[in-house]
């Protein structure tokens, strides 16, 4: 019996492998996919009171979601930061990836440690730094008002949109660093010699032989700086004061104070579903441009 | 590339500059003997730092942080150790399916699955606290840990395995005489790096944790204070050191024994 | 001797669709130099496996010594295996590395450490048993790998290419070394290579393998002299294939018409029948000449010789039989040395050492 059953198990790859995998895929299922599913189907009930939760399924709170003006404005929102912060990061990172992956050869290990850093340290903290810096009585105003350039402190640059995006752009570009280096990196520099020797400028070989290789980079940043800073939490919270709120900050209250948490499951499906659709649309019209471009 | 670019390299510098400036000014400040965060600079003290020796709360959110980052990097990182062999030794039916999977807590915002974590954990009938913090963290590090030991494994001689097998010992006395101790400078860094990121994670810790503060939530609490703000400084100050110095230990072990020296992370997102 | 010490049978082996081993039957005998060759992909490294427990056999049954061993893990085979890149434990050093498999044998420290300077002594190892494996030439570690499988005393040894990643000069002196040390210690040796040259010279027999099956199995000179099928000729050393039909057979003998050259008698031992027009003659290097004058050999032929590559112990000619173009390496030996390009001159064919092969 016991033989025969090694016997099976042996014989195959993928026995071996799925039980190799198996705790993780059962940590995966039972801590994120059931949950996952339970709060979708919590999306389909109704609080009735503090305590009371009516479980009859109902659509109702996908439509209180887009009958209330704030919810879909604070989606919009989240959305539109996500997208400005993704597109500053990716713009601001490339080059420097860019340089050390093609032009430091000395002390490499030293630029790349400087790179992997900031991925490790306290999030809270590297956005708590902003606050120090664009506080009423922060950094940057008690600088300017001690030079006298101002005279009263300047009190948009915190609770702003804006001082969200400065936030979010430096405490995420660590995630877009890493993928895009790692990209770049591993371009085969022979590529690039033979684009030259074929007679194509600087300029061209970039965008018709780089670019469209380091493409698996971006689009790796892409996922991993959208996805998350759409529900991003804690810069709102601390930096952007009503005018920066996101819809995250709005599930919490669902979830707290206001205790709805039907309504809260909903706002986080929607959520979900809306970042889902939109890296899908950009992966794959960023895969359909590089077609285009070689 | 023999060619030297020196617009790009002073772009360069001022990017690490706008990327690790913003984090010094908790260790200068954290000094600074006053409440607001202004300069000029009012005067040199250690006052924000003794105070932490005072803090019983902040003991107890240390000890409780410490707790959930052992318990989670440890299961994490076994269960991640499995999975990085079965990506690295194996090709199979669905494999790039498990591995999404797998990675996908990394990709999802938190504040989802915290959320969803909560709903089922309140329905369950348990009580909030550290124990769901905990089960979070190993979701969240899993990820995490399963990247950095496959960069490690991958390339390793399997042949090894199946030497010590035909010499006579069995898959346990293998993995002890001969995976473990090659395995070991990964596992360790993997142990390391998931602990650093259970130790600084807040939004799982902040809507699962209840009463039982974590040091992040512990931190969020009070910065709501000003007056106490010098002293989130200090221990901001503290925590950046404490992570910075295990995270290049990590870094060190990492290489140890590997001729790359390639930090790929981020090689298989 | 026990003539069916190991014994294959019926082993097949499945990856998916794909049959690397295909109902494979034959035994090795005990103390027997044996040789599975085969070009890459042909299923003997698989085959090896499953000697040594690394894979299971889809179908089929292995006894080593009259016991089955079929289902048994590595770990309880009587066997043990010199990897292809060795896989030296990096961690460890020579010493504990030949140690690491006598930790389960029961053996008591005396033994065993008699056991391991004998086994140094036996490699010629000693004094290297502090090194590690990074401080090792590719041969030191082929000896450390021996080492560490001969010191338990296996009944079979099995040997994965080990010699691939040395270069020509250090193979040749390792060839005749693991051939003096299998006579004196006697073990059974399953070796596998896709070097003809190494297996005819070490093995007393060898498995010629293609597609997951035995082509030929037999004494080294046998392979050479006597192939029997177009493969086994083929694969090992040079030769020259004619296509031809049988005719009548005569005794030992059969009359074949060979195209292009006329009808002629051959040796039949491979039993091909009359009337079959799937033939085809083998002729090795050594059985052809070409010479400027007509010479007295079985079969010679006025050819023209369009261009020639000499190739060391051979050469080759593309030379124009009757207006048709054809490829014939001959060995070097077998004629002067003028060049013939671009000149008449005649092919000679000995009849005596031509192998009559019937295709597929």
């Amino acid at each position: 019996m016991f033989q025969a059953w090694r016997n099976l198990y042996s014989k195959s790859d993928n026995a071996k492998a799925y039980s190799l995998l198996s705790p993780a895929l059962f940590l995966i299922i039972l801590v994120m996919l059931i949950p996952m599913a339970l709060m979708l189907s919590f999306s389909s009930f109704t609080q009735v009171s503090m305590m009371e939760i009516d479980f009859t399924p109902t659509f109702q709170r996908y439509i209180d979601f887009f009958e209330k003006s704030l919810l879909v404005s604070l989606l919009i929102k989240s959305v539109k930061i996500s997208f400005i912060v993704t597109l500053i990061t990716l713009l601001t990172a490339y080059p420097v990836c860019y340089y050390i992956a093609f032009y430091v050869k000395k002390n490499k290990m030293l630029w790349l440690v400087l790179l992997t850093l900031p991925f490790w340290t306290s999030y809270l903290l590297r956005v708590f730094s902003w606050k120090i810096i664009l506080g009423t009585k922060g950094v940057f105003n008690s600088t300017l008002l001690g030079a006298g350039i101002i005279s009263e402190p300047l009190t948009f640059l915190m609770y702003s949109e804006e001082a969200v995006i400065i936030t979010l752009t430096h405490a995420w570009a660590a995630f877009a660093l890493l993928p895009l280096y790692v990209s770049l990196e591993k371009i085969d520099f022979s590529y690039i010699e033979a684009a030259r020797d074929l007679g194509l400028s600087k300029f061209e070989v970039f965008w018709k032989v780089t670019f469209p290789l380091s493409l698996p980079g971006v689009i790796g940043a892409i996922l991993i700086i959208f996805i998350p800073t759409v529900g991003d939490y804690v810069t709102p919270a601390l930096i952007g004061g009503t005018e920066g709120r996101m819809l995250s900050n709005m599930i919490q209250a669902y979830f707290g104070k206001i205790n709805n948490i039907p309504l809260g499951a909903a706002s986080a499906t929607i959520m979900l579903t809306t970042v889902i659709l939109i890296t899908a649309i950009v992966s794959y019209t960023t895969k359909r441009l590089t077609q285009r471009l070689s | 590339m023999n060619e030297k670019n020196s617009s790009l390299l002073v772009y360069t510098l001022i990017y690490f500059g706008f990327l690790y400036i913003p984090v010094l000014f908790l260790p200068i400040f954290s000094f600074n003997d006053a409440n607001y965060m202004s300069f000029p600079l009012a005067g040199f003290t250690t006052d924000h730092y003794e105070e932490m020796w005072s803090k019983r709360n902040l003991h107890k959110a240390l000890w409780a942080s410490v707790k959930v980052g052992v318990v989670a990097s440890v299961v994490s990182t076994a269960i991640a150790l499995l999975a990085a062999k079965a990506f690295v030794r194996y090709k199979f039916r669905g494999q790039n399916v498990s591995y999404g999977a797998i990675m996908m807590p990394f990709l999802i915002p938190e504040i989802i699955l915290a959320v969803s974590i909560l709903i089922i954990w309140i329905n369950l009938g348990l009580p909030l606290g550290l124990v769901p913090v905990t089960i979070g963290h190993i979701l969240f590090c899993t990820p995490f840990a399963m990247l950095i030991l496959i960069a490690r494994i991958e390339g390793f001689d399997f042949s090894l395995e199946e030497a010590s097998r035909d010499l006579g010992e069995n898959a346990w006395g293998t993995f002890y005489r001969v995976s473990l101790p090659l395995y070991l400078p990964g596992i360790i860094a993997a142990l390391l790096l998931s602990f650093i990121i259970s130790f600084d994670e807040f939004i799982l810790a902040f809507f699962l944790s209840g009463s039982d503060a974590t040091l992040p939530m512990y931190m969020w609490n009070q910065m709501r204070f000003v007056k106490k703000l010098p002293h989130v400084l200090a221990l901001g100050a503290v925590i950046i050191v404490f992570t910075t110095f295990i995270v290049l230990l990590a870094f060190w072990l990492r290489n140890v024994g590997q001729g790359k020296e390639k930090q790929d992370i981020a090689i298989k997102l | 001797m026990n003539e069916n010490f190991i014994q294959i049978n019926g082993i097949s082996k499945h990856f998916g669709n794909v049959k690397a081993v295909d109902d494979v039957s034959f035994s090795i005998k005990e103390g027997e130099f044996f040789s599975l060759l085969g070009p890459s992909g042909c299923g003997k490294t698989t085959l090896l496996r499953l000697l040594a427990g690394f894979e299971y056999p889809t179908n089929g049954n292995l006894l080593i010594d009259g016991s089955d061993i079929t289902a048994l893990p590595p770990d309880k085979r009587p066997t043990n295996m010199v990897f292809q890149n060795y896989a030296i434990f990096p961690h460890i050093n020579v010493e504990q590395n030949i140690k690491f498999g006598l930790r389960k044998l029961g053996l008591t420290d005396d033994e065993i450490k008699k056991r391991v300077d004998d086994v140094l002594a036996l490699v010629k190892l000693e004094g290297y048993e502090e090194r590690f494996s990074g401080q090792l030439s590719g041969g030191q570690r082929q000896r450390v790998a021996l080492a560490r499988a001969l010191v338990r005393q296996p009944k079979v040894l099995l040997l994965d290419e080990p010699l691939g990643a040395l270069d020509k000069k250090l193979r040749d002196e390792m060839q005749l070394e693991l051939r003096t040390l299998q006579k004196e210690i006697g073990i059974t040796f399953v070796f596998v290579t896709h070097d003809q040259q190494e297996a005819i010279s070490m093995s007393d027999r060898v498995a010629v393998m293609s597609e997951g099956k035995i082509q030929q199995l037999s004494a080294p000179n046998e392979l050479y002299k006597n192939p029997e099928n177009i493969f086994v000729s083929d694969f090992i050393g040079e030769t020259n294939f004619l296509k031809a039909s049988t005719k009548s057979k005569d005794g030992e003998h059969i009359n074949v018409a060979i195209e292009d050259l006329g009808d002629f008698k051959v040796k039949n031992n491979l039993n091909i029948p009359e009337n079959s027009s799937d033939v085809v003659c083998s002729v090795r290097p050594e059985s052809m000449m070409i010479s400027r004058d007509k010479s007295d050999w079985d079969i010679c032929l006025e050819a023209k010789i369009n261009q020639t590559s000499y190739l060391g112990e051979m050469t080759r000619f593309y030379v124009e039989v009757s207006g048709i173009n054809k490829v014939i390496t001959v060995s070097s030996q077998h004629f002067d040395n003028q060049s013939f390009e671009n000149n008449t001159c005649f092919i000679s064919i000995s009849l005596e050492d031509i192998s009559l092969l019937q295709k597929k």
